[in-house]
C-alpha cells in the first residue's frame, strides 16, 4: 500500500479531535504562563501568602485547607481576583479540554450511526463531568 | 562522536539529578516535613529547585522511555518537603499536561487510535476516580499507608520495565468477538520499515479488565499509567508497539483528567509548585525528544530503572517506618 493511501490517514473525527485539542492545550499552557507571572509579580494579591506556604505544604490537604482558609471544589471561581487562584483557570481549561473534544466525537459518531461509540462517548462525558463537578472529591474537611 | 557526546550529556544530567537529590537542603527535606531549615528558606527556593529538578527529569524520562508522572511522584515525595497529597495531585497534572500536549500529533499521524482508546478510557477513567478517592481517604487515615503502597508499586514498575520484552508487531491470527464488535483494528504507516501495517486485537475482554486495575493505581498514586498501558496493549491484546505507545500516551489525557479533577477539587494542587513542575517537565521533554532524535542511550534507561528501585525502596522504608534509608 502506498504511503499516501487514504486508508492510512486518520479518520475525520480523529483529526477534528486533534485540532480542537491542540488549540485548547496551547491556550491552557499560555494561560498558565500568564497567570503564574501575574501571581509571582503580585499584580493581584494572593489568598495564601507565598512566604507562608513553606510552613504548610508539608501538612496533609485537610490541615492545609484549614490553616490557609482555602476553599475546595469550584469555590475558587469566587476568588479569581487572588493571584494564586487565578492559576486555576489554566488548570481548569486543561481539565475541560477532553470533555469538549468528546462532545465533537458524539456528534460525529451519531452522524455515522455508530451507536456503540456514541454510547461510550456519552458515558465518558458523564464520568468526566461527575469528576469535575466536585460532588465526589470536594468534601472532607 | 555526536552519539557519545549525547550519551555523556545524559550521564551529566543524571549526575545533576543525583546532586540535586543529595544536596543538603533536599536531604534535610526528607527528614521531616516541618523542619525549621525548610520553612526558613525563602518561598522561591523550593519552586526553583523543583523547576530545575523537573527539567532534568523531563529529559531523562523521554530518554528512558517512561512518562514524567511515574518518576515525579516517588522522587518528589521522597526528596522534597511537600506532603504526598500535593505531590500526587500535581503528579497527575504533570502527566495530564504532557499527554494533552502529545495527543494532537499522535492522533493526526494515526498512531494513537480512537477506537482502541475510547472503550479502555471509559473503564480506566471511571476506576481512576475510585482510586483517587480511595487514595485521599487512606491518606487522611495515615499517609504512611499510601507511602508504603506507592513504594511497593514503584518497585513493581521498575521490575516491569526491566523484564518486560515488548513485541514490535505481535501476530494476531484471529480477532476475538468483542474486538470485532467494537471494530478495534486499524492500519498505519511504519516509516522505519517503509510499509503499511494492519493490526487487530485479541484477548480484548481480559485487556479491558486489566484497565480496571490500571485506572485504580493511576488515581490512587497520581501516577501516569503508561508503564502499564503499553504492556497490556502490546503483550496481551496484540497491538503493535508503536500504536500501543501512542494510544497509551493519548489515553492518559482522558484517564488522568478524571482523577486530576478529584485532586483539584479537593485542593491538592498548589499553583506555586504545580506550574514549575508542569513547565519544567514539558520543557525537559521537548529537550529530551531532540536529544533522542540523534541517540538512543540505553544506559540512561537502566539508570532510571535504578532510580525507580531506589525511590521505591525509600518510599517503602518511609511508609513502613523502618528508617533504613534516612
Amino acid at each position: 500500500m502506498d504511503k499516501d493511501n487514504d486508508a492510512l490517514k486518520a479518520s475525520e473525527e480523529q483529526v477534528l479531535y486533534a485540532n480542537v485539542l491542540m488549540i485548547g492545550v496551547l491556550a491552557g499552557l499560555v494561560l498558565m504562563g500568564v497567570t503564574y507571572f501575574i501571581y509571582l509579580t503580585g499584580i493581584f494579591p494572593s489568598h495564601v501568602d507565598m512566604s507562608y506556604l513553606p510552613q504548610v505544604w508539608g501538612k496533609n490537604v485537610n490541615e492545609y485547607l484549614h490553616l490557609t482558609n482555602t476553599p475546595h471544589g469550584w469555590e475558587w471561581t469566587k476568588l479569581l481576583m487572588k493571584g494564586d487562584f487565578l492559576n486555576y483557570i489554566g488548570f481548569a481549561l486543561l481539565g475541560l479540554m477532553t470533555v469538549v473534544c468528546y462532545l465533537l466525537l458524539v456528534r460525529g459518531y451519531m452522524r455515522q450511526k455508530d451507536w456503540a461509540y456514541t454510547a461510550i462517548s456519552v458515558l465518558e462525558i458523564l464520568v468526566l463531568c461527575v469528576a469535575a463537578s466536585g460532588i465526589l472529591g470536594g468534601g472532607g474537611h | 562522536m555526536l552519539k557519545s557526546r549525547i550519551n555523556m550529556l545524559g550521564g551529566q544530567l543524571f549526575v545533576l539529578m543525583a546532586m540535586l537529590m543529595t544536596c543538603p537542603g533536599i536531604a534535610t527535606a526528607t527528614e521531616t516535613m516541618v523542619d525549621p531549615a525548610i520553612s526558613s528558606k525563602p518561598w522561591w527556593f523550593w519552586p526553583l529547585v523543583l523547576f530545575v529538578f523537573c527539567l532534568v527529569l523531563g529529559v531523562l524520562a523521554v530518554m528512558a522511555g517512561v512518562g514524567g508522572g511515574v518518576l515525579y511522584v516517588p522522587l518528589v515525595s521522597g526528596f522534597f518537603p511537600f506532603h504526598i497529597d500535593f505531590v500526587r495531585g500535581i503528579g497527575l497534572m504533570v502527566a495530564l499536561a504532557g499527554a494533552l500536549a502529545a495527543g494532537p500529533g499522535l492522533l493526526k499521524r494515526n498512531l494513537a487510535n480512537l477506537r482502541l482508546a475510547l472503550p479502555v478510557a471509559l473503564i480506566a477513567s471511571t476506576c481512576s476516580i475510585a482510586g483517587a478517592m480511595l487514595g485521599l481517604y487512606l491518606s487522611s487515615l495515615n499517609p504512611d499507608i499510601i507511602q508504603a503502597c506507592l513504594g511497593a508499586t514503584i518497585i513493581g514498575i521498575a521490575c516491569l520495565l526491566l523484564f518486560s520484552k515488548n513485541t514490535e508487531k505481535p501476530v494476531v491470527t484471529k480477532q476475538d468477538a468483542i474486538g470485532m464488535a467494537l471494530g478495534i483494528q486499524g492500519i498505519y504507516w511504519d516509516d522505519g520499515a517503509q510499509e503499511s501495517v494492519e493490526w487487530k486485537t485479541h484477548r480484548t475482554l481480559l485487556g479491558l479488565f486489566m484497565f480496571i486495575i490500571i485506572g485504580l493505581l493511576a488515581g490512587l498514586f497520581g501516577l501516569g499509567a503508561g508503564w502499564a498501558n503499553v504492556p497490556v496493549f502490546n503483550l496481551l491484546m496484540g497491538v503493535p508497539l508503536k500504536v500501543s505507545v501512542a494510544t497509551s500516551k493519548f489515553l492518559l489525557s482522558i484517564t488522568d483528567t478524571s482523577a486530576a479533577w478529584i485532586y483539584l477539587n479537593r485542593g491538592c494542587v498548589i499553583p506555586l509548585i504545580a506550574v514549575p513542575s508542569i513547565v519544567g517537565l514539558m520543557l525537559g521533554s521537548f529537550l529530551g525528544v531532540r536529544i533522542l532524535a540523534v541517540a538512543k542511550p540505553k544506559m540512561i534507561r537502566y539508570m532510571v530503572i535504578g532510580v525507580l528501585f531506589f525511590a521505591g525502596f525509600k518510599a517503602l522504608d518511609k511508609g513502613l517506618g523502618i528508617g533504613l534509608m534516612g
